[in-house]
């Protein structure tokens, strides 16, 4: 099957799993990996691998277009600002995994269909992909007045942009929660917990919906529907109980074990990004050389 | 009158989690008013979780807390008002609203290790003109140079006081000795200390804290604050006074307030019962109590049960989700037992 290519900016952490990840796709190829730190790890790794390796940021990339047609960004939100205008300008499709919010917002399970044409995507946090498709799978059964949902990750795995911001993590999960969980309100609440060895990354979503009691049954369904779906990207993604209803109130319990490509384990709440980007760029990608080959069929 | 220490008066805000965040405008405004004229400088108001803590997770307020701010306000005609705000929890948003209704000091608080969450919103509180507090909770959860460490991120944000908050009334009286000590050495911002009564020890450990430095303590009327409270205010004023040290303060004012007021408030009076005992021996965020009880009740188990494998699990603050995420594991386990025996 034919590939697309891509490029990753950013060699830390983030996008030195996303390396990892993409090894496995059968529809990106990765060539190119951009950094700004010749000594990191990432870099270091990426040469290993035999990759493309740029290591004075997005211009050398810019020079020279035709090295990929998407990009991950796993910079920073203030980096991204800049480096979308630069893409844009050069065609190319960005996946943006910093808290940017240029691009929609995307879920892969709720609402990727929609956005398969677009040219800037963004993966809200990681609280937001852990738990909005809870909500959306409550909500497809009855309506969500309010939904709240608390996540605890462990501090190891809180980056140094997460910390210098956090109000950015609340506040874009909360309005993720409405704009594609479909809450009526939503509200997040995030909490680093520093115990050893490191605690896997836990959600507990809490959800009112419309009306004096919830549909129990069809509502339990949906949600383990939904964590199937889920798990056929984020295999370490799990109920820790069986939802728990009580008149119109649904309290639902996830633990996310990361997929420990490059990210250790624990770190759940970034293996979820990575793995959803990776998933709706394979979606893209898809529907890009699907089209291509009807065109070509036309011709 | 000058004030050696300065007290800070939580009932209205720590004291929210004994009622279940059930205050009243018309309780606000009479105790801030009888606070005020008994001449305590500072008066927190806000959700027991600080601003934006009204929730599902941690109980939700009977009356919205901006209303609860500006009634206070209005009230008071020394006293200044102050908000906890916890990052994760609330925003600076929430701060600049809070700011607004004329709330003049914040208090940022953030888990004994994360300090570094907080820069955001003391430069916010900064900006905004409010004196401005760094709160260190759980401090019995982290070895002194780690609390150090911490507590001069705080100070290089611009916090113009750091406080050692022992939120699960854990610390022992050296202990707090040690950790004041240690921060008067290495950092040049005011030191407070912030108590909890569940192993009976908030007065020791709050005179422990004076004897080292520290010149801002809280208490609490009646000792209405989470868990079994915090240091009784009207006790620590008269103790202080017999110490010869001026809390400028009127004792007889606080008494009354204490006596005629809060009292009659609460639903039953604040002692060490076995749960917050528990709390405090197991080391254990004092508001996780009444959540702690309730799951204990839905799951036919014995609350400290609960509390002990908590405290196990190095639980911090905030994560009341895990009080029923711990009690339903603990009652499949005991299900699983039994049917064992059956078998």
């Amino acid at each position: 099957m034919e590939k697309i290519n891509v490029a990753i900016l950013g060699s830390g952490n983030i996008g030195t799993d996303l390396m990892l990840k993409l090894e496995r796709s059968d529809v990106l190829q990765l060539t190119t990996v951009i950094g700004i730190d010749p000594q990191s790890e990432g870099l270091r790794m990426a040469r290993e691998k035999g990759y493309r390796v740029i290591d004075s940021g997005i211009q050398a990339f810019l020079e020279h277009p035709e090295w990929a047609d998407f990009v991950f960004d796993a910079t920073s939100a203030k980096a991204h600002i800049r480096h979308a205008k630069l893409l844009k300008r050069a065609g190319k499709v960005v996946f943006d995994l910093t808290p940017a919010a240029v691009g929609p917002f995307v879920v892969p399970p709720v609402n990727l269909t929609e956005h398969l044409e677009e040219t800037n995507i963004n993966f809200i946090t990681c609280g937001g992909q852990a738990t909005i498709p809870i909500v959306h799978a409550i909500g497809r059964v009855q309506p969500v007045a309010y939904a709240e949902i608390v996540v605890t990750i462990s501090s190891k795995s809180a980056g140094p942009g997460t910390r210098a911001n956090i109000d950015e993590f609340t506040e874009t999960t909360a309005r993720g929660l409405e704009k594609i969980g479909g809450a009526k309100r939503g509200k997040a609440i995030i909490i680093l917990n520093p115990a050893e060895p490191p605690i896997l990354m836990r959600n507990t979503i809490y959800a009112l919906v419309e009306g004096n009691e919830a549909a129990a049954r069809e509502i339990c369904d949906s949600i383990e529907e939904m964590v199937e779906t889920i798990r056929s990207y984020v295999p370490g993604y799990r109920l820790r109980t069986s939802p728990i209803i009580e008149g119109n109130k649904v309290t639902v319990m996830i633990e996310v074990e990361g997929a420990g490509d490059y990210l250790p384990k624990y770190a759940g709440n970034l293996d979820i990004m990575t793995a959803a980007a990776v998933k709706v760029a394979e979606e893209v990608a898809k529907h890009r050389l699907s089209k291509l080959l009807a065109e070509e069929g036309r011709r | 009158m000058k004030r050696a220490i300065t007290i800070t008066e939580v009932a209205l805000r720590d004291g929210s989690h004994a009622i279940a965040h059930q205050y009243t405008t018309e309780q606000v405004a009479a105790i801030a008013k009888a606070l005020d004229e008994a001449n305590v400088p500072y008066i927190e108001v806000s959700h027991g979780d600080g601003l934006g803590g009204s929730s599902l997770q941690y109980g939700l307020s009977r009356t919205d807390e901006f209303e609860l701010i500006e009634t206070a306000v209005a009230v008071c005609r020394q006293a200044k008002i102050a908000v906890l705000l916890l990052p994760g929890i609330g925003t600076v948003k929430e701060l600049k609203q809070a700011a607004r209704l004329g709330a003049k000091m914040a208090r940022i608080a953030t888990h004994v290790t994360e300090a570094d969450i907080s820069a955001q919103h003391i430069a916010a509180a900064k900006e905004l003109g409010m004196e401005t507090v760094g709160f260190l909770m759980m401090a019995h959860m982290a070895p002194i140079d780690v609390l150090v460490h911490q507590a001069q991120l705080m100070e290089s944000y611009g916090a113009d006081v750091v406080y050692v908050v022992d939120s699960a009334g854990a610390l022992l009286p050296y202990e707090v000795k040690e950790r004041v000590r240690a921060l008067k050495e290495s950092i040049g911002i005011e030191v407070g200390f912030h108590a909890h009564n569940n192993l009976s020890l908030a007065m020791a450990n709050t005179l422990a804290a004076i004897e080292e430095g520290a010149t801002r303590v809280d208490g609490s009327v009646r000792c209405l604050g989470a868990g079994a409270g915090n240091t009784q205010t009207e006790v620590l004023v008269a103790v202080l006074d017999r110490m010869g040290i001026p809390t400028g303060i009127d004792l007889y004012k606080m008494m009354d307030l204490a006596e005629q007021l809060v009292a009659p408030m609460l639903p039953k009076a604040q002692e060490i019962t076995r749960d917050s005992l528990t709390l405090g021996y197991a080391g254990v965020y004092s508001s996780f109590l009444l959540h702690a009880q309730r799951a204990a009740q839905t799951f036919g188990l014995d609350a400290r049960d609960i509390l002990i494998e908590l405290g196990r699990r190095k639980v911090v603050g905030g994560q009341e989700d895990m009080i029923v995420d711990v009690a339903a594991e603990m009652a499949r386990q005991k299900v699983a037992v039994w049917e064992g025996e059956w078998k």
